[in-house]
Formats: structure tokens, sequence, C-alpha cells
């Protein structure tokens, strides 16, 4: 067993776990905390494939942004744990089978696939952020002009969305 | 120096990101609140990009890293419109269980 795997284990180790404690832990704050964790783990693996620009960016993003979005949102709101409903069991008994439906197609997908096989090195550099730079800015030019279009449209939408109403009489 | 995924194999990563994927789809069906919901959806755009970076080095080509990318663009884009929506939510209904917004229901 290879340094390369060992790694490999600890890290889908602890994103499971994490993944998990995010969507059973009764404290949204708590839920937060263990998906940065979960965020990071993700990070890791990112480096772990030499893709130290998207591990990078994935940092900044994921765990800076997004997270800072969650936990002031979850502030904002004051949520305490009396605050979560008591769920039908119905609705929890449907959620479970539902999601037991979904694992068997894809179980039952990858049994079939055929493996995988001949992994390919060509040898040439292919995820430096020099090489990233050049395919996004020739090749994909228009998409990343339309992706900043997109972020400023998202971003006067959150400020007319969460602006408040003037009552006007 | 050859392709790290000889070592790793990348059926591991199918599997770990399938499983990271099923999690999500598991937070999104049980959880009620709102909140949690869009943790599920982050998770889900997780796996799913970390299936592009594996896919990307198996195939030792650029395009699959600049996709992900494009998706972190719009996974912020998206968190910022949602989280928005969710606030506007709690201002009007005073909480954020997905079950109380069944207006549209009929």
């Amino acid at each position: 067993m290879s340094t390369v795997l060992i790694i490999f284990c600890v890290l889908s180790a602890i994103t499971l776990s994490t993944a998990f404690l995010t969507i059973f832990s009764r404290n949204p704050i708590h839920s937060a905390i263990y998906l940065v964790i979960c965020f990071f783990s993700i990070a890791g693996h990112y480096l772990l494939l030499n893709a130290e620009f998207l591990a990078i960016v994935h940092v900044i993003v994921y765990s800076g942004a997004i997270m800072i979005l969650f936990l002031f949102t979850i502030m904002l709101m004051n949520l305490n744990d009396k605050d979560e409903v008591h769920k039908p069991r119905f609705t929890r008994l449907g959620a479970i089978v539902s999601f037991c439906l979904v694992c068997l197609v894809l179980i039952k997908i990858f049994i079939d696939s055929k493996p995988i096989v001949g992994y390919d090195y060509t040898g040439k550099d292919y995820q430096s952020i020099k090489v990233l730079g050049k395919v996004l800015l020739n090749e994909y030019m228009v998409p990343f002009e339309f992706a900043s279009i997109l972020l400023l449209v998202a971003m006067i939408g959150t400020v007319l969305l969460s602006k408040k109403e003037k009552l006007e009489k | 120096m050859n392709n790290i995924l000889t070592q790793i194999g990348i059926e591991n990563y199918i599997f770990l990101c399938v499983t990271l994927f099923c999690i999500g789809i598991f937070g999104v069906l049980y959880r009620r609140n709102a909140i949690i919901v869009f943790m599920s959806i982050e998770i889900m755009l997780n796996a799913v990009n970390l299936l592009f970076v594996a896919f990307s080095t198996y195939h030792q080509d650029a395009q699959g890293q600049v996709f992900v990318f494009f998706s972190m663009a719009v996974a912020a884009a998206e968190v910022a419109v949602g989280l928005a929506i969710l606030v506007s939510i709690f201002r009007n209904l005073g909480s954020i269980s997905i079950d109380n917004l069944k207006n549209l229901k009929g």
C-alpha cells in the first residue's frame, strides 16, 4: 500500500464522515463547521491530484466566501435547535426509500460498467497555472466573460432580494 | 514520475464521488431545514467537481479543470442568491422549514 493510497484513504474518510455529520447534526452552526472541514479535505484531494490552482481557488471560494455567507445567514436568522420542526414519519420514510432507490441505480451502473484500464501519461504539463490560464483565456474566453456577467447579475439580484421593502402609503 | 491515478485508481475516486453525491441527495430529501438543504446541494456540486478533476488527471487534459472553475463561479452565484431568498423567506414567515412553503400548492 503506497503512501499516496494511504493519504487518499484518510482524506476520503474525513470527507465522507464530515459530510454525514453535516447532514445529521441538529445545530446548523455545527453543520457549517463540519462543511468547512469537508471542503478542506476536498481541497486536499485536489492537491493530491496535483491541481494546485483549483485547490487554492476551492479554499478561497468555498471555505472562504461561501461558508462566511452560510454562517452570516445562520446568525442573522438566530436559529435554535427548537426551531427544527418535528418531521412527520411518512416524509422521513419516503426520503429513505427514495435514497435507497437512487443508491440501487448507481450501484447497478457501477457493477455493470466495464473496468477502466490504461492510464495516459503524456508527460506534458497540463495543470499548472500557466497552462490553465492559457486554456481559460484562449479557448474559453466567451464563457469566462459570461461568468463575470453572471456574477454581476447575482450580486445585483442579491442586493435587490435582501433589501427591505419600504412600505409606501 | 507517472500518472498519479496508477497508484490510486480512478475507480476509488468514482466510488468516493458517488458516495458523496448520495449523501447530498439524502440530505436534500431528509432534512427540512432549508439551510441544510443548501449545504447538501453544495456537497453534491463538490462531488461532481472532484470527479471532473479526477478525470481531467486521467485524460491529462486541462479542460476538465477549466470546467470546474466555471462550475465554482456558478455555485458562488447560486449560493448568494439562494441565501438572499432564504433571508427574505425568514423575514416573511419566521421560519425556514421547507414544509411551510406550500402556498403554490392549489
